[in-house]
């Protein structure tokens, strides 16, 4: 707990050391994926400016900022990685570096990762060192995660894997995926499945992209053919990986729920689409109804991801309720686009028309009520977790 | 701010308030007091007034125990959670904290009046059949050194039974706030029997003297005094309203596990379950902005417009989503008056109402934010 006095000093503290560190460059408010570092052993920095930034913010351990510091964080409080990113949003200063490392195998391993792991693996997602995909999905295994038939044979000092993964964001861009794998083909579905970091390069790893109706290829088709896996990569306990799954998916649906709540950077959606649409403010009453409500929603979304945090710091892990979180934030995010189309009209329909990428940012948000637990699977976990109705 | 969570004071009044209204004022005591035909239940108000709670807005130096706006709003929701009929919001919160701005003896006796609960409120604000109170057309012309207050206000909420009257008029110098006692020569009362079994009045003022001591603040600046007790009211009955969500949602709940049809709980029935969860994540977003907008009184008044109209709007929509689920998840018994459903999907609408609908508070929201 930090009294009000030091978190007024801290505030000072880190607007001045951005100040001097957030290249101007940097601070252009760009958000997108497509303008943030992913790192990663093949990232080529599109600029200078974008290298430094990164190089600077990890010696600071501000691109994990709640990290301890001894895995190349900065042990920030909840409060104080608040002020931080308030004063990030400050000066419109894009994040230094985003992955899934960062956001979605960082936390499981620090829950779950031996001493061993958490001092390899953390420091480099850290630095951008190293890339991470996540190998999840199946053909067969979507809304079932459980039932994944990539398995993996005890052959004493590893395990042979062999399989197929789908879905698996950036996997053509990752150094390494961590995926389910089963180790155990006669345990019940839940218990059979252990967690492993596999090496990309290894052989018999490979990937083909798969196009979307965005036109981009954000995810990847990933096969894994007598792929030798060495038995210190597992996380957690073998066949308990069902349980690091879980908590990761707890994290990773935290992340894509906040998709709907800042992607204006504090403005009004109704003030944005009205700018967008070259219109003063929004002409068509039927849609700046819309737009009002929609705003009155991400309001209050945003509101409870903060309550939640609050909550969790208060020792109350957020859990299933990162369903919830899920739901709302994803639902609101489609919601938010479709109202942009409807603004810019016409004009939102060129891919490559003045209004830039709206067509592709409108397409890529159909698949956050799919990614990491369908909007039904989100429900199904709050009905029969969270209220507790009875199965079927 | 203080934390989106709420603290260990604030659980332990929220814990002893739930225990005490289940045994006080269950939704049976606002059956009971339908079918007897009354619209308020003194004996139940000075109860909670012994519990401290009128004074929860209200200064210790005034007899209160000056709380702030988010634990009022923890009571309220409560309140709403057995849909408890008292003027909680009239007097505590509305008329404590209009009186409060003003702070003389006076405006001090008053308030220690309402802690005490000697004293009921009222607040005569509305006009036509909607919220409006910049387009208030009630006159006060000058008579003398006084005034006299001519219209009709309506939808006066416990206006039938309060024992005195907050009442907003028009004077030359612009809007200005009235305290009156309800007996003052001239006011014609008719209380009227809502459809939530409450209390509010018609008041017709015809001619009705008024001196320069019955202003509440300054003439002609009714909104220094006005906008932080309805901004306060408008807090409270969100929370109201979350815990009314709250209170329809655990019967539907209860209900979904309970009833069988085809052999089975009707609640296994996935087309239920995705109802009942995204109603829940309703409750729980608005739950936030109410939350919020209890902190935002208490941290920063001059600036809650915004935290205040999002939590009243949200509010709104959530509590009328939790009754037209709850009838329609409990089928045909929803419908009937023995079941208690009804009461909450009645109250849910005289709360959507009061003091400003959802479309007036998404205007406010959209004004503030440029939309």
């Amino acid at each position: 707990m930090h009294a009000e006095g030091s978190l007024t000093e801290f505030r000072a503290e880190i607007r001045s050391w951005l100040e001097q560190n957030c290249p101007q460059e940097m601070r252009d408010g760009r958000i997108t994926d497509d303008a943030i570092c992913w790192g990663g052993k093949n990232w080529v920095f599109s600029s200078d400016a974008q290298r430094l930034w990164l190089e600077r913010a990890a010696a600071r351990g501000l691109t994990v900022p709640r990290w301890p510091s001894e895995y190349g964080g900065a042990g920030l409080s909840r409060a104080e990685e608040k002020i931080f990113l308030e004063e990030m949003e400050r000066i419109n200063a894009r994040p230094p570096l985003k992955s899934f490392g960062i956001s979605m195998l960082g936390p499981a391993l620090l829950h779950f990762g031996t001493p061993e792991q958490k001092g390899h693996y953390l420091p480099q997602i850290a630095r951008g060192e190293i890339r991470w995909c996540q190998g999840y999905s199946e053909p067969g295994a979507g809304s079932d995660l459980a039932s994944v038939q990539t398995r993996g044979e005890d052959k004493g000092d590893h395990w042979l894997v062999n399989g197929q993964k789908i879905w698996t964001s950036y996997a053509d861009k990752a150094d390494w995926i961590f995926a389910l794998v089963r180790t155990d083909r006669d345990a019940p579905k839940h218990k059979g499945i252990s967690f492993l970091l596999i090496d990309m390069e290894d052989p018999g790893v490979t990937t083909r992209p798969i196009r979307l109706i965005s036109g981009a290829s954000p995810f990847c088709e990933t096969f894994f053919d007598n792929v030798q896996v060495p038995k210190d990569r597992i996380v957690g306990e073998e066949n308990r990986g069902w349980d690091v799954a879980k908590y990761l998916l707890t994290h990773e649906r935290e992340m894509i729920s906040s998709g709907g709540t800042g992607l204006s950077g504090g403005r009004a959606l109704g003030a944005v689409m009205a700018q967008m649409a070259g219109e003063p403010s929004l002409q068509d009453p039927t849609l700046r109804a819309a737009a009002i409500r929609c705003e009155l929603d991400a309001l209050a979304t945003g509101l409870t991801i903060e309550r939640y945090k609050d909550m969790a710091e208060a020792g109350n892990g957020v859990g299933d309720a990162s369903a919830m979180l899920k739901y709302v934030g994803t639902e609101l995010n489609k919601r938010r686009h479709e109202l942009i189309m409807s603004a810019c009209g016409s004009d939102a329909l060129e891919w490559d028309g003045p209004a830039g990428s709206r067509a592709a940012d409108w397409l890529r948000t159909k698949a956050n009520s799919i990614e990491g637990g369908t909007s039904e699977v989100m429900l199904t976990i709050v009905a029969r977790r969270i209220l507790g109705l009875p199965g079927a | 701010m203080e934390k989106l969570v709420k603290s260990q004071d604030e659980t332990m009044l929220a814990d002893s308030a739930r225990g005490f209204l289940d045994d006080a004022a269950p939704v049976s005591a606002l059956r009971h007091l339908r079918d007897a035909g009354r619209t308020h239940d003194p004996d139940l108000w000075q109860r909670i007034c012994g519990m401290g709670w009128a004074g929860v807005l209200i200064p210790e130096d005034a007899g209160g125990s000056d709380m702030g706006h988010a634990a009022a709003g923890m009571l309220a929701h409560e309140m709403g959670r057995t849909l408890v009929n008292s003027p909680f919001l009239s007097s505590a919160v509305i008329a404590a904290t209009a009186l409060r701005q003003v702070a003389d003896a006076r405006a001090m006796d008053a308030m220690a009046a309402i802690a005490a609960g000697r004293t009921t409120y009222a607040l005569a604000i509305d006009e036509t059949h909607k919220f409006a109170p910049e387009a208030t057309a009630m006159t006060a012309g000058r008579s003398g050194n006084g005034f006299r207050l001519s219209g009709t206000k309506r939808f006066v909420i416990d206006g039938g039974f309060a024992d005195r009257i907050l009442v907003l008029a028009r004077a030359a110098e612009g809007l200005t706030l009235f305290d009156l006692p309800a007996d003052r020569a001239g006011m014609d009362r008719t209380a009227l029997n809502l459809i939530d079994g409450r209390d509010a009045a018609r008041i017709t003022f015809g001619n009705v003297e008024a001196t320069g001591d019955d202003v509440l603040g300054q003439v002609g600046d009714a909104m220094a005094v006005l906008k932080p007790a309805l901004e306060a009211g408008q807090a409270a009955l969100a929370a109201e309203m979350s815990g009314l969500a709250a209170g329809a949602f655990d019967m539907t709940v209860g209900y979904l596990k309970e009833r069988k049809q085809f052999g089975r709980p009707i609640g296994s029935f996935q087309a239920l379950q995705h109802r009942a969860a995204h109603l829940w994540c309703e409750i729980e977003v608005t739950a936030s902005a109410v939350l919020n907008a209890g902190r935002v009184l208490d941290g920063n008044p001059g600036e809650a417009a915004l935290a205040v109209s999002l939590a009243k709007a949200r509010a709104t929509s959530t509590a009328q989503l939790a009754v037209m689920e709850g009838v329609q998840m409990h089928g045909g018994i929803g419908m009937t008056d023995e079941y208690d459903m009804g009461f909450y999907m009645k109250r849910a609408r005289v709360g959507a109402e009061w003091l400003g609908d959802y479309g007036y508070h998404a205007e406010q929201v959209a004004a503030l934010r440029g939309i």
